[in-house]
């Protein structure tokens, strides 16, 4: 396509992709963030599948619940953001301000709840080494309550490494995120976006919602199986 | 969605920007600027990874010698100018470390890519001029961590460029802490500015070509870029992760290449190769771009075979993500598994063959110029060959049992990487440093520096063979101690003399270089009579490059065209009523 449009018309600069150089950009940006989940999540599926007996069943370590309505809080961003997206390309600048401010702060309750998620793991004695000797699980652990497939919690150490370390890089994105956002946002309240230009928007919603997408993966596979 | 096409017009800047100092050289977001940080960089840490080379070298050659200067290194590397064992394997770890990461690959993708891409698609600069100064920016710091290392307590990173876990995963194993872990993140850190620039450069090659560059009128050195950078973007992201992973073993405490733990070893060779092999074609496959262009132009000939070696390289950088279990025949692989990826990796000499015979079909009958970067494209051409086929030797599942790990694939390694790459680079720097810098380099000294390099390359690298067939483990600190390889030592030494030669040699290189900078003689437009639009602007070229978008009429090799007067046809010139057959893409 790209060709066939410069061999009709030679002296027309056209873009080549005939999206503008931004949209591109991110769409490549995010191929390489693909990349970088997968040797995650794949690392995580290779040593899960080593380890059966270091992996608590579901609910018995993590908090579902929680973390289920983190993920709703999650999705709710998103369908925001599109919104944000259509109402600056509808040109009206008062829903734009409004649903970016909505996006940020649920994108910035999400990473609380995650951290406070953190804090209550890592109290409970569940850290990235591991189960931590003498804490609370280590003792749920002892008494068979854990279904562990291991007498020694020592082995399930990997768990731990797997659920901090992907759930952790994850939320460094939604962070990260998060602040491009706000930047987006205040962007927006100085009138900087229009019916005709609104590439700041619509390229952070698309990091939105590749960040979305990757946290609806990691709740199946870290949380519910 | 709806797709919003934002028309962005390229400004023609006629009027001359006077930017301030640090703006224009410092935090400079023009390409040109960036690539010339990119290039002062990376031939500073080539000459360090040489340096270390010298120093592995005197210790296989001369073992218990003082090494000369070596009083000068502390008591924890070198007592008496003896270099100890540790040391030794911080020295072979972080040769190839800085070689590979800090040297080739920067001098490849870093400084070619940044200069070449917009000046030969006809751009006034990258798609995101700030992101390019950010690549670099973020590269400097990385390369400080990594330096930092020598000078940390327990000496630097000493588990092999490949850093093979569990050694690399617990500083207790090695006795190496923190030099381990500044190493990791070191490469994360660089690992980002390599996909801010390939993002870059993708965008750039797909959005901002000048009209009429089609896909199939542009130089080779373009589309080995755009390939590249893809294998960039996607293969170094693997090497981030894992990279990560091991730094958070050995700082929080997880257990991921921990066997203890239930962390798996395997993993990080998996991982490091999955990355790593793809990597091997990134150090390779701009080489191979620039070389075309060189040989064509030396050749005053179409490239023989256009299409093909488009193909050739696309088939290469296909192949290499499913061949990264060659690397791991020796770790305990199913034998069916080694032989899939033995078949996989010897389809990879197909398109390579077709690249040599195309190269040599380009040079073939053509009015050969041996000018300096001729010289050393063709010698990449000769080097590849030999690299090319002793990687064979190591596909084979059988033969590799006995040469696996040993100085069979050293000499392998340099004959692709050396011989390859670095001559391919001596070819590039010396074809555009008359654009870069405005000043030809010293013809003389230039072919001096490529003999007496092509010999003591030889001299040094080819006896390597030997050494691995005889038995010599790569990684071997004091090969006197090993009565089977007594014979050998004449042979170390042989190679040790060869290449304290050939990193003197450089010297020449070094001085024609900077000499040049000042004492030069003034480089007109276009000095070797090339097609491309980076010899259609002034030497060096203005702000901005271009001051009206040229307009690409015809492929980039059109030499000797029947058309012209002269032997080369300009992609840019308009022949007006002219009939151009040549205009058909791939012709030669």
């Amino acid at each position: 396509m790209a060709h066939a449009a410069f061999m009709e018309s030679p002296r027309d600069r056209e873009l080549g992709a005939g999206v503008y150089n931004e949209k591109l950009g991110i769409w490549v940006f995010l191929g390489s963030e693909v990349m970088f989940f997968t040797a995650l999540i794949g690392s995580y599926i290779i040593l899960r599948f080593a380890n059966p007996g270091a992996f608590a069943a579901p609910g018995e370590v993590l908090n579902i619940g929680l973390t289920a309505v983190n993920t709703f809080l999650l999705i709710c961003s998103s369908v925001t953001m599109v919104k944000a997206f259509a109402a600056v390309h509808d040109g009206d600048q008062r829903q734009l301000k409004l649903y970016l401010v909505a996006t940020v702060l649920m994108g910035a309750a999400f990473v609380g709840v995650q951290i406070y998620e953190y804090a209550h793991l890592l109290h409970d004695g569940f850290g990235p080494g591991g189960i931590r000797e003498g804490s609370h699980l280590a003792e749920r652990a002892a008494a068979g309550e854990l279904s562990l497939g291991t007498p020694d919690p020592a082995t399930a150490g990997i768990y731990g490494s797997t659920f901090f370390t992907m759930t952790g890089f994850h939320g460094f994105h939604v962070t990260m995120g998060v602040i491009c956002m706000t930047y987006v946002t205040i962007k927006a309240f100085r009138g900087k976006y229009s019916a005709t230009d609104h590439r700041g928007v619509e390229v952070i919603g698309l990091y939105w919602h590749f960040v979305d997408l990757v946290w609806i993966i990691l709740f199946t596979i870290v949380y519910l199986i | 969605m709806a797709t919003t096409a934002i028309p962005h017009e390229p400004v023609a800047r006629t009027e001359h920007q006077e930017l301030p100092f640090i703006r224009k050289y410092i935090f400079a977001t023009d390409h040109k600027i960036i690539g010339i940080q990119f290039l002062i960089m990376s031939l500073l840490f080539l000459f360090v990874g040489g340096l270390l080379a010298m120093m592995i070298r005197w210790q296989l050659g001369f073992p218990e010698t003082p090494m000369p200067g070596g009083t000068v290194l502390p008591e924890t590397m070198a007592p008496g100018g003896i270099l100890l064992p540790e040391f030794y394997n911080s020295l072979v770890t972080m040769h190839g470390t800085l070689m590979v990461f800090f040297a080739i690959m920067p001098l490849l993708v870093g400084v070619f890519g940044n200069y070449l891409i917009p000046l030969k698609i006809g751009a006034p600069d990258m798609a995101f001029p700030r992101l390019n100064m950010w690549s670099f920016w973020i590269a400097v710091p990385a390369g400080i961590l990594m330096l930092a290392g020598f000078f940390v307590e327990g000496g630097h990173a000493a588990a092999g460029w490949t850093a093979y876990a569990p050694l690399s995963a617990k500083g207790e194993f090695s006795g190496v802490f923190a030099g381990q872990q500044l190493w990791l993140l070191s490469l994360a850190v660089l690992g980002l500015s390599s996909i801010l620039g390939a993002t870059n450069y993708i965008t750039t090659i797909v959005n901002l070509r000048a009209p009429g560059m089609t896909w199939f009128r542009l130089p080779l050195s373009i589309w080995s870029l755009f390939i590249t950078a893809i294998l960039v973007l996607l293969a170094i992201p693997i090497l981030s992760g894992a990279a990560i992973m091991l730094f958070f073993d050995q700082t929080i405490g997880t257990h991921f290449f921990d066997p203890t733990a239930g962390g798996q070893p395997l993993l990080w060779q998996h991982l490091f190769w999955y990355f790593g092999h793809p990597e091997v074609y990134i150090l390779i496959l701009p080489a191979m771009g620039m070389v075309s262009d060189i040989i064509a132009n030396g050749s005053r000939k179409p490239l023989f075979g256009y299409h093909s070696m488009i193909y050739a390289l696309i088939a290469i950088a296909f192949l290499g993500w499913i061949v990264w279990g060659h690397h791991m025949f020796q770790s305990g692989m199913n034998p069916t598994l080694g032989m899939g990826f033995m078949v996989t990796t010897m389809l990879i000499a197909v398109p390579s063959a077709i690249k040599v015979f195309n190269w040599m079909g380009t040079m073939w009958r053509g009015n050969i110029r041996f000018h300096v970067p001729m010289l050393h494209a063709v010698s990449f051409v000769a080097m590849f060959v030999i690299g090319g086929l002793s990687g064979i030797f190591m596909a084979s599942t059988p033969v590799d049992i006995y040469i696996h790990d040993t100085y069979f694939i050293v000499a392998h390694i340099h004959y692709v990487l050396f011989g390859g790459s670095l001559f391919a680079l001596f070819g590039a720097i010396t074809f555009w440093y008359p654009k870069m810098f405005g000043r030809m380099m010293n013809v003389f000294w230039g072919r001096v520096h490529w003999f007496l390099t092509f010999v003591f390359f030889n001299l040094t690298f080819f006896p390597m063979h030997n050494l691995g067939v005889g038995g010599h483990m790569r990684r071997l600190y004091d090969p006197s101690e090993y009565e089977f390889l007594q014979p050998l030592a004449g042979t170390n030494r042989f190679i040790t003399v060869s290449a304290l030669l050939l990193f003197t040699v450089q010297i020449i290189f070094a001085l024609n270089f900077v000499i040049s900078l000042f004492k030069g003689k003034r480089a007109p437009e276009n000095p070797w009579d090339d097609n491309g639009l980076e010899w259609t602007v002034p030497s060096p070229p203005p702000h901005g490059n271009f001051v009206t978008t040229p307009t690409v009429y015809r492929p980039p090799y059109e030499f000797s065209s029947p058309l012209v007067e002269e032997d080369h046809l300009p992609q840019d010139r308009d022949l007006g009523q002219k009939t151009d057959p040549a205009s058909a893409p791939g012709t030669g």
